[in-house]
């Protein structure tokens, strides 16, 4: 390296103490060389640390204090709305809840409307398979378009499927209770088959997707309770509040059953249908 | 901006390939897709080239962990994919853009690949400052706050190179990224290949041999669901020798050469 081309020795020393005594022009041509100088800059480095502690010092302060305020400076544009909920919602969950609100509108027009003098309550026989339209999107190739990158991504297993059915839930029973009190379906009656169709689409999913779960549960209420209690006039007896310890044991087993097989939602898949 | 090393990166590597299959065979449906392969990739762009149907979409599933091989062995950055192993921790560390690539078309592309980092559990702290990263890496700092409908085929599939590299992986799988890409961003998505191979195993699953050619270290050319040939894109033409395959390209005639002395060599 030829070192008459590097600025000397005594100048970095006297540029890193700040000595009074250098004049303006050496000063400058230092500072002119060291901002094209790696090899310099790394000298006036150690310069600083050997020879001049307190700019040291006063350099590690200006650190301490910048990483606090880099800390507490906001780095992105500031929240919208949508993006907190959709960490929760399955995706096209709004128009799966307009769905479920519009179903659960023609039933209470239904329960108003005249046949209001009918024992079973529309609103009451549909109550238990509401949350499946939005369940079924929860975990669905065809209903998710990312789900390929959900399912090879850390996050992909039952507590991601578990938070997007608490959101599906939350926007559903709520809209169930209020169209509950409006036809005098008490919550009592129907909390617990929704809650228990809901868990048994999760464990009925990990085997068959979840998408068909929802689906066939949901044929089979229909067919086997709805349509029965409609034609006869009769409320279906798993409805009568005697069949609710039967509902509870039910939900008690599927939880057993879906903590069981809790790693299936995260497992390799043996069959590309479920990733289509 | 200078990408964050995290402490288990510093970690002294454990395992030679950062892909390595043995007999693998995985099956697409009733079809057996990948049939027997046998492939060891390490740092570097791999391009991975084949006719339709020839199992790179399978193949390149069964590494991004989604399905499980039928039979053989594969191991992803050492650890042996299939049956119980941590599969979290091996997915944080892949970058995936699948060949069907949705997307939530309200989203804006910060908030679509801040999801995706969301989903591959980066530490929140680091993760705006990732995701700005990523999305100017792509070229799509001027519409990062653009929903994603508006986007064009192609800043879509840049927007979808920009998930896969945003939480710095150590293996990248990128199938067909060139889909829909004009001539200019394909070019600088050759340099950004070039640049994240260099610490990176890049697997780059393409049917368009100029890509390959241009961008890669290493080609990986499968047929059948079998490993046909494995050599530097500089051997393409080579291969073509006196043989003259159909292409336009020394690339492209050494391509289809290639193939037709595989298929000729099969009983």
């Amino acid at each position: 390296m030829n070192d008459e081309k590097h600025v000397p020795a005594a100048a970095l020393r006297r540029y890193a103490t700040g000595d009074p005594r250098s004049r303006a022009d050496q000063v400058w041509a230092v500072e002119a060389h060291l901002e094209l100088c790696a090899r310099c800059r790394e000298r006036l480095g150690e310069a600083v640390t050997f020879h001049s502690p307190e700019t040291a010092a006063l350099v590690a302060q200006v650190q301490t204090r910048l990483a606090t305020e880099v800390i507490r400076s906001p780095q992105m544009p500031t929240y919208r709305m949508p993006r907190r909920v959709s960490r929760w919602a399955p995706p096209g969950f709004w128009a799966r809840l307009v769905m479920t609100l519009l179903v659960l509108g023609a039933a209470i027009g239904l329960d108003l409307a005249g046949s209001s003098g009918l024992p079973p309550s529309v609103v009451l026989l549909v109550a238990p398979v509401a949350p499946l339209l939005g369940v079924a999107a929860v975990w669905s190739a065809g209903l998710d378009p990312l789900h390929e990158l959900v399912v090879a991504s850390p996050r992909a297993g039952l507590f991601l499927v578990l938070r997007r059915t608490l959101a599906v839930l939350a926007a559903v029973i709520p809209a169930l209770a209020v169209a509950g009190w409006m036809t005098g379906a008490s919550p009592a009656t129907w909390l617990l088959p929704c809650l228990a169709f809901t868990a048994g689409a999760l464990a009925l999913g990990e085997l068959i997707g979840l998408r068909w779960a929802a689906a066939a549960l949901a044929i089979m209420w229909t067919v086997g309770v709805i349509t029965p209690s409609v034609l006869t006039a009769r409320a279906p007896w798993v409805l009568e509040p005697t069949s609710l310890p039967y509902w509870a044991g039910l939900i008690g087993v599927i939880a057993v059953a879906l903590a069981l097989r809790r790693d299936a939602y995260k497992e390799l898949r043996s069959d590309s249908w479920f990733v289509r | 901006m200078v990408r964050a090393v995290s402490a288990a990166e510093t970690a002294a590597r454990t395992y030679g390939w950062a892909i390595h299959a043995e007999a693998l065979r995985v099956r697409a449906g009733r079809r057996m897709a990948v049939d027997g392969l046998d492939l060891s990739l390490d740092t570097g762009v791999h391009g991975l080239l084949g006719p339709n149907g020839a199992g790179k979409t399978t193949l390149v599933r069964s590494i991004a962990t989604v399905l499980r091989p039928a039979s053989g062995t594969l191991t992803v950055l050492g650890e042996t994919v299939n049956g119980r192993i941590d599969l979290r921790g091996l997915r944080r560390q892949i970058g995936y853009l699948p060949q069907e690539f949705g997307f939530y078309r309200r989203f804006t592309v910060r908030e679509f690949v801040e999801y995706i980092a969301w989903l591959k559990e980066m530490p929140p702290a680091e993760t705006p400052g990732a995701v700005q990263r990523a999305i100017e890496r792509v070229g799509l700092a001027d519409r990062a706050d653009d929903r994603m409908k508006t986007l064009s085929g192609g800043m879509a599939r840049r927007a979808g190179i920009a998930q896969a590299i945003v939480n710095d992986p150590r293996l990248l799988l990128l199938d067909e990224p060139t889909a829909g890409l004009d001539p200019d961003q394909r070019l600088q998505f050759r340099a950004l290949l070039r640049e994240l191979g260099t610490d990176t195993c890049v697997l780059v699953a393409t049917h368009l041999v100029e890509d390959v050619a241009a961008a890669c270290t290493d080609l990986v050319l499968i047929d059948a669901g079998r490993l046909v040939f494995q050599g530097v894109p500089a051997d393409l033409p080579a291969a073509a020798g006196e043989d003259s395959g159909s292409g336009d390209s020394a690339a492209e005639r050494g391509y289809s050469a290639i193939l037709r002395r595989h298929r000729e060599a099969q009983p």
